[in-house]
């Protein structure tokens, strides 16, 4: 028998609404797993110690130890490093995109930038190792070029795309007539790009930071290949370090399930997770509260 | 204004030189007895076959998952949705999914595919897993397609009698296709080179036979990459095959791009991008 029109139609807005859920129930799920069992982490390790704690260290001969601070700190170096290079090389890319480029460069650039914003992570971290690490160890006098700069340069590679990008759009999304206004008062070109579109454009630039260092702060397999994984504390950017998602990815293979450092990988991954819900969130808020306080 | 020309050469150059260094080097290697062979020899010889197949394997299982799910739920907020707090939510959860680090989304299939629902470590809790990370660029790519059919059109289809999901099924749906396949296509390329969320939910450093069935653990091009790259016992002896297997990673991702970005041009209407 066939079903009526009124009720397929019926059928289809249950279908589709139960769909829409999913995204809910699974942000909520990845939410409560990750808590549920990092807090099972906490029954055994003591949470002053992991908070707090220096030393990674859950193999340890004597004692295991799993001091998230060296894996955070590390972390925060080769994304901040990463972020350091590329946001000027990013926002100076966007704004010739959006300002002066010919139309003939520009059908160039893009779809090369565009292209590379699809490369996948590991083989950045090839690269890495294959080409970056050499060069590094040379120009540093290093025995080893797999250290934190090698993953700062990658993530900064890695990040570029979105934030050129996410900037290029809102730089373009400036009114022309800022513009005109800008140069009929005689501003050159060089000032009405610092002094008028960039400003204009800043929430979007924003966002397009943020984006870019969610991206690099969660990135996995570039920083696993690329900087070496040593379990000490970062020592500067001319070190090996292993990041929190480094440490996710290399232990938890190694790991016996329900053990206190399974659980503790799962504490790591929770902190990795609500930093990201944090950048995202943040992002969201200083997009929304500069956009306002513009009109 | 000069230095601005400077920033986007360097970036230009940056990025030319890891598609060239990749592209020279694995030339060379890339060969159709590469191809077609399984490694050999403690992976020192012969080609990525099995690799190709994993690879191919979990983008068809991901597919299968996403598409439904993630064209259903473009549908729901394009289609049915008010602006209501139930709305927001889901919207909400949506944007902060596509920021969630891919290897949370690896712990997510460990915890809930391969242990709690019993998968253990196979195609389709890799699918799965990959399916979940994908699904928000599917839903963003098919609300915007779903956004640009002009209104006219559903009113067009409710004012002959249709009901309202036969206007989305005969009218809308088929006008936003191709940007919903763009959408789709890009998702996939993204699920195709992800290693961190296959690396613990089904994916093996080795295995003499492609797989048989979704609940089989499989090889993938990424991870083989990574294990070239970085565990396997000669490294230095096997950098050329490395080389190709990263080559041969990039062609199936960019093609999936490339596609995408054809299938745009070729259907785009109404000043769709």
């Amino acid at each position: 028998m066939k079903i009526s029109a009124t009720r397929a139609d019926k059928l289809a807005t249950v279908v589709f609404q139960f769909s829409a859920w999913l995204s809910v129930v699974v942000l909520a799920g990845i939410f409560t797993l990750l808590l549920y069992n990092g807090f099972k982490a906490f029954d055994r390790i003591r949470p002053q110690e992991f908070f707090l704690g220096y030393t990674w260290n859950p193999s340890g001969y004597s004692a295991p130890h799993y001091g998230v601070l060296s894996l955070l700190g590390s972390t925060l170096l080769v994304t901040c490093g990463a972020m350091v290079i590329a946001i000027p090389l990013g926002i100076g890319t966007a704004a010739y995109l959006s300002e002066s480029a010919p139309p003939r460069v520009y059908q160039i650039l893009k779809p090369v930038i565009e292209l590379f914003a699809g490369i996948p992570s590991v083989a950045l971290g090839f690269i890495g190792i294959t080409i970056l690490s050499p060069v590094l160890a040379h120009v540093f006098g290093l025995s080893n070029g797999l250290i934190a700069l090698n993953g700062a340069i990658l993530l900064a590679l890695m990040a570029l795309p979105t934030i050129i990008t996410v900037s290029e759009d809102a730089i373009r999304a400036v009114p022309k007539t800022f513009r005109e206004a800008s140069f009929a008062v005689g501003a050159t070109r060089e000032t009405t790009l610092w002094r008028v579109t960039l400003p204009a454009a800043m929430s979007g630039i924003i966002t397009a930071v943020m984006l870019g260092f969610g991206r690099a702060l969660g990135e996995t397999m570039t920083v696993l290949m690329a900087t070496g994984n040593a379990l000490a504390f970062p020592g500067g950017f001319f070190e090996p370090v292993r990041t929190m998602t480094a440490a996710i990815a290399i232990e938890l293979g190694e790991t016996a399930q329900h053990t206190t450092h399974y659980y503790a990988l799962f504490a790591v991954g929770a902190l990795l997770f609500a930093i990201s819900l944090l950048v995202n969130i943040l992002s969201e808020t200083i997009a929304r509260r500069f956009r306002y306080s513009q009109s | 204004m000069r230095w601005l020309f400077l920033c986007a050469v360097l970036v230009f150059l940056l990025c030319c030189f890891v598609f060239w260094d990749i592209a020279s080097k694995g030339f060379g290697v890339v060969s159709l007895e590469f191809l077609l062979t399984s490694p050999r020899k403690g992976m020192t010889e012969g080609g990525i076959f099995p690799a190709i197949v994993g690879t191919i394997y979990v983008s068809l299982v991901t597919a299968v998952f996403v598409i439904p799910f993630g064209v259903a739920t473009a549908i729901y907020l394009s289609e049915y949705a008010r602006d209501t707090w139930v709305t927001r939510l889901i919207r909400a959860a949506i944007r902060n999914l596509a920021g969630v680090p891919s290897i949370i989304y690896g712990l997510f299939g460990v915890a809930i595919f391969v242990d709690g629902l019993g998968m253990g470590p196979s195609l389709l809790a890799s699918g799965l897993t990959l399916g979940l990370l994908t699904l928000p660029y599917v839903v963003a790519a098919g609300e915007e397609a779903l956004r640009h059919v002009p209104g006219s059109y559903r009113e067009g289809a409710l004012a002959l009698g249709a009901t309202h999901w036969q206007s989305i099924r005969t009218v809308v749906l088929p006008v936003a296709t191709p940007g919903i396949v763009t959408g789709v296509l890009l998702g996939l390329s993204r699920a195709a080179g992800e290693t961190a969320p296959i690396l613990f939910t089904g994916v093996a450093f080795y295995l003499r036979y492609v797989p048989s069935s979704v609940w089989d653990e499989f090889m993938a091009l990424p991870y083989h990459l990574f294990i070239l790259a970085t565990q396997h016992h000669a490294i230095h002896q096997v950098r050329p095959l490395a080389y190709g297997t990263a080559l041969v990673l990039l062609g199936f991702v960019f093609s999936l791009n490339l596609m995408a970005f054809w299938v745009r041009k070729k259907y785009s209407v109404y000043g769709q991008q």
